[in-house]
């Protein structure tokens, strides 16, 4: 399955939206539960079951979501629920999903809803660029259509109630996958990490809650859900994410004041390595990635774009790799197809973007 | 295995580096790790809320004698035990059975107990002057604060004729 998916990155990939040099993406995520029911966790076969056949009800008479598919994630096989958590369409939990786990994904795939999670629907919204606003009007705009049809457990005081008490309130999580070379080369990602904490913000790895950083990519999201309109989480959440932009720009600029000749070498190493490598592990590729982004940000390298980059940084993941060839490899093997893949990526002409 | 560049401390720190596609494998104690600028920037960063949770979850104390003994939901039979050793609550109804434990927790985890989002549409009809009279309270705060007591007034009456409504 999803091999005709793996042959594109997704939308929100695109590099367009406002500061999408540092900042991938934007994404807000809303955790709902249908009153009566209990939560996944603690449901039986039989309630699972009816929790998906109301979601699809209420699928079917939303005018965004319907022309989207509904997987059943427990008849996935280990790589094709991989490859949706690189495509960051499920979360690393749900790859050990129960029987009646559902994925709906959108048509235009920047919409997605994972039924019988942790809760029973998490609708999530994506956008490319520095756009929370974008991706809350979209969610939010799901989840009024799913609930013309769905009856939502809700409480006057505690407001949507959910599974975990950490969601409570308005079931909503915006995050921002941001990427922080300038703060990690300077170092100051050490003293900025604790400043966000102490503005109510959590900062992650790549794939969210538990991974490692990598590529130094990073992941800022709220911390809390209750007592705070969900208006008033998106634009804290911008208002940071706007202050941290400022700091990584600063960063950059000391770092080409001051060590010039490192920096555009570090880059240059790193071009050097993707066009001509026979074999490239995910790690060295995302790192290498990571030089050619700062390179494109600081206009050291010009003749490639950022929407091949975030197209090879996709491509390149172990799963999507699979899927983009349509076959299983071992790891050693995995490597070498990367290489290659990124030597065509890098030749092949802007013109052919997106094909 | 030994931290090899002090060789005297246990390594816990094992980094893969890779340069040129040659793997440079270093195993070291945490303080030569650092000596050598190694630093996983997410370290000592405050837990996320889930642990947290889990934290706080294992501080509070689970009712005695004075409340039932062993409170149980009755929609779900789960019970605050259970509750405190896995952090996800069995079903809505939880929050009713267990409200005033909650309202302590929550109040701990999340510094607010009361909601200020959305209010979903099948709620929405019921809810809505709840909706809008806490709205007006908050303006009325603001007003007071920034000293603008015309405003306040007007404010204050719309508040007045909205809970003579309902």
């Amino acid at each position: 399955m999803f091999e005709l998916m793996a042959k594109k990155p997704a939308i929100w990939l695109s590099g367009e939206g406002s500061n999408s040099q540092i900042v991938l993406s934007s994404r807000v995520r809303l955790a709902r539960n249908i009153v009566n029911s209990p939560f996944p966790s603690r449901s039986d076969a039989d309630s699972r079951e009816k929790i998906i056949s109301f979601v699809r009800g209420a699928v079917e008479k939303s005018p965004i979501l319907n022309k989207g598919i509904i997987v059943n994630c427990a008849e996935l096989d280990e790589l094709d629920r991989t490859f949706l958590v690189e495509r960051h369409l499920i979360s690393l939990e749900f790859t050990s999903c129960r029987e009646f786990s559902g994925l709906l994904i959108g048509e235009m795939e920047n919409t997605s809803v994972m039924i019988n999670e942790e809760d029973h629907l998490r609708i999530q919204a994506l956008a490319s660029g520095l756009e929370i606003q974008t991706a809350y009007r979209l969610a939010n705009q799901v989840d009024d259509e799913l609930s013309k049809s769905l009856e939502y457990a809700f409480d006057s005081t505690f407001g949507y109630l959910t599974s975990c008490p950490t969601n409570t309130g308005t079931g909503m999580r915006a995050s921002v996958l941001i990427h922080l070379p300038g703060l990690v080369l300077t170092r100051e990602i050490e003293k900025v990490i604790p400043q966000i904490n102490k503005l109510g913000l959590v900062v992650r790895g790549f794939y969210g809650e538990g991974s490692d950083v990598m590529g130094n990519l990073f992941q800022i999201s709220n911390q809390t859900t209750l007592g705070r309109s969900e208006e008033d989480i998106v634009e804290s959440l911008e208002r940071v994410t706007r202050q941290i932009i400022e700091y990584e720009e600063n960063a950059r600029k000391r770092l080409f004041g001051e060590a010039k000749d490192q920096i555009e070498d570090k880059i240059w190493r790193a071009y050097g390595i993707l066009k001509y490598a026979r074999t490239l592990t995910s790690e060295e590729a995302l790192n290498m990635l990571s030089a050619i982004r700062l390179g494109i940000g600081m206009e050291v390298i010009k003749t490639i774009n950022l929407s091949r980059i975030n197209e090879i940084l996709a491509l390149t993941q172990p799963a999507h790799l699979q899927k983009y060839f349509d076959q299983k490899m071992e790891v050693g093997e995995r490597d070498r197809i990367r290489a290659d893949l990124i030597r065509s990526k890098l030749t092949q002409p802007a013109a052919e973007i997106g094909t | 295995m030994l931290c090899q560049d002090c060789g005297k401390k246990k390594s816990t720190v094992h980094l893969t580096e890779e340069i040129n596609n040659e793997k440079v494998v270093l195993n070291l104690c945490r303080e030569c790790a650092e000596k050598r600028g190694f630093r996983n920037p997410l370290e000592g960063v405050p837990f996320p809320l889930a642990e947290f949770l889990a934290s706080m979850l294992s501080q509070t104390q689970i009712p005695k004698a004075d409340q039932k003994p062993q409170m149980v939901c009755s929609a779900c039979g789960m019970s605050f035990a259970d509750f405190a050793q896995s952090g996800r609550l069995g079903c809505s109804g939880c929050y009713t059975t267990f409200r005033n434990q909650l309202d302590d927790l929550l109040r701990k985890v999340q510094g607010s107990t009361q909601h200020r989002g959305k209010i979903p549409h099948m709620a929405a009809d019921g809810m809505k002057p709840l909706r809008e009279e806490r709205n007006l309270q908050d303006e009325l705060k603001r007003a007071i604060q920034d000293e603008d007591f015309e405003k306040a007034a007007r404010i204050r009456d719309k508040l007045k004729t909205l809970i003579r409504k309902t």
